[in-house]
């Protein structure tokens, strides 16, 4: 029954980081629709941004989720509207089955954000140079670590301590164990019943 | 009875379909209306299972299939085997759950955006949901509508009801009559274009002024539509006359007494004179001319004679994108988009293949023959639309001009069927997104434009002004 799963709390995700540079990376390009003809999402992770990864002849091409220094990342750290475009969560549920636990970006489309959200993956943001500045370091710092945590809003990397924002719902959310909504929401189902009865045009869960 | 409340229709509907607020400050809204389809929604039917829980509100949920749907041959099974599996997969969801299913069978299939509205499941004051970005498309009705992911679907299989934080609401003013030759689509590339890909975020839009107003109600469609592509969630037209008279009669919608009760209701859910809105941008409709995309994503726009920016000229953050996209279409700053060569034109998708999109490129298309070096294609959004077309005689006219005439589906959209490009080809197209890779090709380049500008670009094989090409015969 859903009572039995086990919302886990994310207060805090740490681990090393990859940089991925540009602004307007879409869904399509996270994962190109041919990969999304499945009917679940269990072996996506070997196809996150497969078109910037490999040539036609499948060929690797420069891409950092290619570089053998950053197979163990877990921290994403992208640039401005990250996630723009098709609604799909095979996105993040490639990513998440790559391996990445949390994204820091200047900005994150909405239902991409959301989507993470589901996941239990936080999308924090900050301004561009701070971006711009964990990148280079990452760079150089590919076994670094990054510890991002959610409540207190900071992100630590070597040395540094920067503020990061992030959403107060999302905070919530996470920091409470309440991002995977269904069981909570289903509690409510009286407040729904009596809500749709209100409605002109359903009567009996049924449209009049 | 149902609250009356004040403001914007986005507050009223909100207000009325808030069950409560949640925990993590979201709101949980009741969902009137769940669309879905074969691509998004059979993981969260296997999550449902994994948590052994029921469909809450079969009755109402519609599904339908789009994406994979071939185009050409749809004899079973598809010849395609994951587009098959997708297929059987949806129709044993729908079957256990008792989800009404408009599988091509019925003659009611067809792209989730395009049938709603069609069937009269799509209604002003209600919310509707769909695990699609385009799902803002209903918005064109006074309906609160938005794209999902699938775990939200799940959500909403589960318990009819959707947790969301509540958004700012920024009115688009569009004034004057649009000129000849500029359609809706050039009005949302034109918002997109001067509002960015981006900034929508955080907002809902409520399209209005007189421009809009007079639209019909696909052409409305087409502005919601790419709500999405300019960052908003939701767009969303109030409902007035030509909303009322669109819906009257079509299957889902109450008749006679009920269906004057329910124009009540309509109408009290329009934005008050006096709401308040977080932003208004307005534009001047008259000065428009039609927009077509120079890049890779559809705020990369410009006016069909304007020059190409320099990426220079844009703001910093934008010049990256800007360059790579230059480099990926093959453009020059400074040339304009007219006379750009183009492969394939693809009439199709869930912004632009209702039937008086097809009808009106159809007079462009008359008397004259689809250029030799382009393939070119009509994919109606629905097999009624397909229908209605072929008894007009719109399906001889295409034909005789050497397009090929398709079945229903989403097609080369976003290339999951058949219908891709192929190599470096340039796709004149009528559909909502120019990503790299979006039609099937990773090094194909899309131009967005509106319908009549596609097939004037199929008919000169090149970008084309459609002012300058006269009608034929006249309509
Ligand atoms: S036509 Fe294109 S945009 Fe519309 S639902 Fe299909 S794939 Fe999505």
């Amino acid at each position: 029954m859903s009572d039995d799963i086990e919302i886990p709390e994310v207060n805090y995700v740490s681990g090393s980081g990859v940089p991925i540079r540009g602004n307007d990376i879409d869904t399509d390009q996270i994962i190109p629709a041919r990969f999304m003809k499945v009917v679940t999402f269990d072996g996506l992770g070997q196809f996150s941004f497969f078109d910037l990864r490999f040539d036609e002849d499948d060929n690797q091409k420069d891409h950092p989720f290619n570089e053998e220094r950053y197979q163990d990342a877990n921290v994403m750290v992208v640039n401005a509207n990250f996630g723009c475009g098709s609604s799909r969560e095979h996105a993040p549920q490639a990513l998440m089955r790559w391996g990445i636990d949390a994204i820091i970006g200047e900005s994150f489309a909405e239902i991409f954000a959301g989507n993470c959200l589901a996941l239990g993956i936080p999308t924090v943001t900050a301004d561009s140079e701070t971006i711009e500045a964990l990148q280079d370091w990452v760079d150089e710092n590919p076994d670094g670590d990054i510890e991002v945590d959610i409540e207190a809003e900071t992100v630590t990397y070597g040395e540094t301590s920067v503020d990061v924002t992030v959403d107060d719902a999302q905070r919530k959310a996470l920091v409470d164990g309440v991002w995977d909504t269904t069981a909570l929401m289903k509690s409510n189902e009286e407040a729904i019943r009596d809500t749709a009865e209100r409605l002109p045009y359903v009567e009996d869960g049924k449209r009049v | 009875m149902v609250r009356v409340s004040q403001g914007t229709l986005y507050d009223k509907v909100w207000e009325n379909h808030k069950v409560t607020e949640l925990p993590t400050g979201q709101d949980q809204l009741f969902v009137g209306l769940h669309l879905i389809h074969e691509v998004t929604s059979p993981q969260a039917f296997g999550m449902l299972r994994e948590r052994e829980l029921e469909v809450a509100y079969p009755e109402l949920t519609h599904a339908t299939v789009d994406h994979i749907v071939p185009t050409s041959d749809q004899s079973r099974p598809y010849g395609d085997d994951s587009a098959e599996e997708m297929m059987a997969e949806l129709e044993e969801n729908v079957r256990d759950a008792g989800i009404d299913f408009s599988d091509p069978t019925t003659g009611d299939q067809g792209i989730v955006h395009v049938i709603g509205p069609e069937q009269g499941l799509t209604q002003p004051g209600t919310t509707i949901v769909c695990g699609d970005s385009h799902t803002s498309t209903h918005g064109a009705f006074g309906a609160l509508a938005f794209g999902i992911g699938t775990s939200q679907i799940r959500d909403v299989l589960a318990t009819g009801t959707i947790a969301m934080e509540k958004q700012k609401v920024r009115k688009i003013e569009v004034t004057g009559e649009l000129p000849d030759g500029v359609e809706a689509k050039d009005v949302i590339l034109e918002i997109i274009r001067r509002l960015g890909t981006e900034g929508g975020v955080g907002y809902v839009y409520e399209y209005a002024g007189e421009a809009i107003e007079n639209l019909d109600m696909e052409g409305r469609m087409s502005i919601c539509n790419m709500s999405i592509e300019g960052g908003a969630r939701a767009g969303y037209v109030n409902p007035d006359e030509t909303t009322y008279e669109w819906l009257e009669g079509r299957d889902e919608i109450p008749e006679g007494e009920a269906f004057e009760e329910r124009t009540e209701y309509w109408e009290s859910i329009r934005s008050d004179e006096d709401a308040e809105y977080d932003d208004v941008v307005t534009i001047d409709g008259s000065e428009l001319e039609p927009v077509v995309t120079w890049g890779t994503t559809p705020g990369q726009g410009v006016g069909v004679t304007e020059p190409i920016p320099e990426p220079e000229s844009l703001p910093e953050e934008k010049r990256d994108t800007a360059r790579r996209a230059q480099e990926h279409m093959r453009v020059e700053p400074g040339d304009t988009m007219e006379g750009y060569d183009i492969d394939v034109a693809f009439l199709g998708s869930c912004t632009n293949a209702r039937l008086p999109d097809l009808r009106r490129a159809a007079r462009i298309v008359e008397g004259r023959e689809v250029h030799d070096d382009v393939r070119a294609m009509v994919v109606p959004g629905s097999q009624r639309v397909q229908r209605a077309a072929e008894e007009e005689g719109l399906k001889e006219t295409f034909e005789e001009a050497g397009f090929d005439w398709r079945n229903a589906g989403c097609s080369m959209c976003l290339g999951m069927n058949e219908d891709q490009l192929e190599g470096d080809e340039a796709c004149a197209s009528s559909s909502n997104r120019n990503f790299v890779g979006r039609q099937g090709s990773k090094d194909g380049r899309t131009v967005l434009m509106n319908p009549r500008m596609v097939v004037a670009a199929a008919v000169n094989g090149e970008v084309t002004d459609v002012r300058d090409l006269k009608e034929v015969t006249s309509a």
